[in-house]
């Protein structure tokens, strides 16, 4: 597994750049995570990042795009808005979460 | 006192789990009753075929109550809400059901309602389904009369049932289209919400490439916001357009509603299970077996049929008191349709994707896995004879319920799932 130095401090990421230890992230790190796809964490993507780690917290799954929408109350067209083209994978990668599942 | 077994749904699951445990439970001292809202069992797979009229409409349908074996109680309505707590589930018509054990195999419904304008001015007149049998039927009316233009074969968004029938549609199209001489007059799309044709990766590059070689255009990552019934055209969320002169649309999948007035769903009102023995999460006396749990698996037969044959082994070790030894492995098996009499198969589970090679199958031999073949087509059609007669009646099928690795080509670890 590639180690990368991001917040100051060593932190162990996939081949695609995603966190495999979620209990290494913290918001600090999240803000920098935003920046490196070019997004600027407002009030609205703090709401949908945090939606995502209490709910990986209690499902131990990444929430879908559906499940942020209607359990964490942001409409899939405002989370297009917000993370651009993919939206669940740009929301999992800043919340330092596993991509969600491939449906099968 | 006699127990109480409650089945809610007799479809696949529903049919086979009451079939089986009736011989297999005392008839003393466990009632074993199942609730439909219908008299009318589809064979689903079918609906496939029913638009280029290889099926006739009389060969899907069979009644519910006839596939049940004798002991079985069959109640003909309408389920209106759960109460765990009280252990007892309230039907439409105001009757109640008092249950020990109950099992809810209600499946998963396509749901033209939640996508705007699906069902506008445009549906079943150049908007069609073929997940219903009325569905199927419309489509077949309106292939007839359909030789030039852009047809778009379209999915909502996934988890859906039989994940390979838009694809297999999508084959058989285009080998009708063929057969009747038009197909270099008409556009044939195929747009999904995943990245690629199918979900893992070796299926996706293999089926990805069948797309190619027939000159079918694959719109990926196309997240459908409404349709524009007045344009005929698809919208994305991310502001994308696909114009259509036919549309044969998946519509969003979602378990039963009663599910989620129960608050026993999640966000698509699928119940919550552990993913191996198939038991809610929440409650300990309810179970939700076939296309009506969140299992991370297809939502197909051969899923139904593989984890019945756990869950009943496990549930006579439950109601003895001991701990239920059998564990589900997400054991998915089904033929994929490819057009011109040719067929692939494939064979996966929690772990291991879809791989090439080949299917130990008992008597008929080895099946190719992956590969187009006029054995695998008449596997397919040799299904609903099995379905009917060894399936339904809970009868053995000589297919191990587990996943095998023998026969199948190993991938290495760079071309491993995403
Ligand atoms: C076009 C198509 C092709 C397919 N092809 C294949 C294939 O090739 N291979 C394969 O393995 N699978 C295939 N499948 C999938 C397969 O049919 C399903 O996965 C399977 O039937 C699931 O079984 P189930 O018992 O979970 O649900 P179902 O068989 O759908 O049964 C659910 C039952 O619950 C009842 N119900 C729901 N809500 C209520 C309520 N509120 N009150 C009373 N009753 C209710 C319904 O009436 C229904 O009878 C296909 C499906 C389709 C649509």
């Amino acid at each position: 597994m590639p180690v990368t130095t991001m917040a100051g401090r060593p932190i162990q990421v996939n081949d695609e750049g995603f966190l495999t230890d979620a209990d290494e992230w913290d918001e600090a790190l999240g803000a920098e995570l935003a920046a490196a796809i070019g997004i600027t964490l407002t009030d609205e993507h703090w709401k949908a990042i945090r939606f995502l780690r209490e709910d990986f917290a209690e499902q131990g799954e990444t929430a879908t795009l559906r499940r942020v929408s209607t359990r964490g109350e942001i409409p899939v067209k405002r989370l297009f808005e917000l993370f651009p083209q993919k939206p669940t994978k740009k929301m999992a990668y800043v919340a330092g979460l596993p991509k969600p599942r491939g449906c099968v | 006192m006699t127990r109480q077994l409650l089945v809610l749904g007799a479809g696949t699951a529903g049919t086979m789990i009451a079939n089986k445990l009736r011989h297999r439970l005392d008839a003393g001292a466990w009632e074993i009753t199942v609730v439909d809202r219908d008299d009318l069992h589809p064979y689903q797979p079918g609906y496939l075929f029913l638009p280029f009229g290889i099926y006739t409409p009389d060969q899907i349908h069979r009644p519910r109550h006839a596939q049940l074996a004798d002991g079985v109680r069959f109640v003909e309505a309408e389920v209106e809400r759960v109460d765990a707590e009280a252990h007892r589930v309230s039907l439409t018509d105001g009757r109640l059901l008092d249950y020990d054990y109950l099992v809810i195999a209600s499946g998963t419904t396509p749901r033209p309602d939640q996508t705007p304008g699906m069902l506008g001015s445009q549906w079943r007149r150049s908007i069609f389904d073929f997940y219903t049998f009325e569905g199927a039927n419309a489509l077949a009316t309106a292939l007839q009369g359909f030789d030039h233009g852009r047809l778009v074969v379209h999915i909502t968004e996934m988890p859906i049932k039989c994940p390979v029938a838009p694809l297999e549609f999508t084959f058989l199209a285009d080998a009708w289209l063929h057969e009747r001489g038009v197909r270099d007059r008409v556009e044939l799309v195929f747009v999904t919400p995943l990245p690629g044709a199918f979900t893992k990766p070796v299926a996706a590059e293999h089926l990805g490439s069948m797309l190619e070689e027939r000159k079918i255009l694959l719109e990926p990552d196309f997240m459908i916001e409404r349709i524009d019934d007045e344009a005929k055209t698809l919208v994305s969320y991310d502001e994308r357009e696909i114009p259509f002169d036919l549309l044969v649309t998946i519509p969003l999948n979602m378990g039963a509603d009663f599910v989620e007035r129960s608050g026993l769903g999640d966000e698509l009102n699928y119940v919550p299970v552990n993913k191996h023995t198939l038991q809610s999460k929440a409650h300990a006396d309810i179970f939700a077996v076939g296309d009506a749990s969140d299992i991370p698996t297809s939502k197909a037969g051969s899923v139904a049929h593989f984890s019945v044959e756990i869950f009943v082994d496990n549930f006579l070790e439950l109601i003895a008191g001991k701990p239920m030894t059998g564990s589900f492995d997400g054991h998915a098996n089904c033929f994929i349709e490819s057009g011109d009499h040719k067929g692939l198969l494939i064979d996966f589970n929690y772990d291991t994707e879809p791989l090439t090679g080949s299917y130990p199958l008992p008597l008929a031999g080895p099946m190719a896995l992956l590969k187009e073949t006029r054995r695998n087509h008449l596997g397919k059609l040799a299904f609903r004879w099995i379905y009917w007669n060894v399936l339904l009646p809970g009868r053995p099928l000589p297919l191990p319920a587990h996943m095998s690795m023998a026969g199948k080509h190993a991938v290495t670890a760079a071309t491993k799932e995403e």
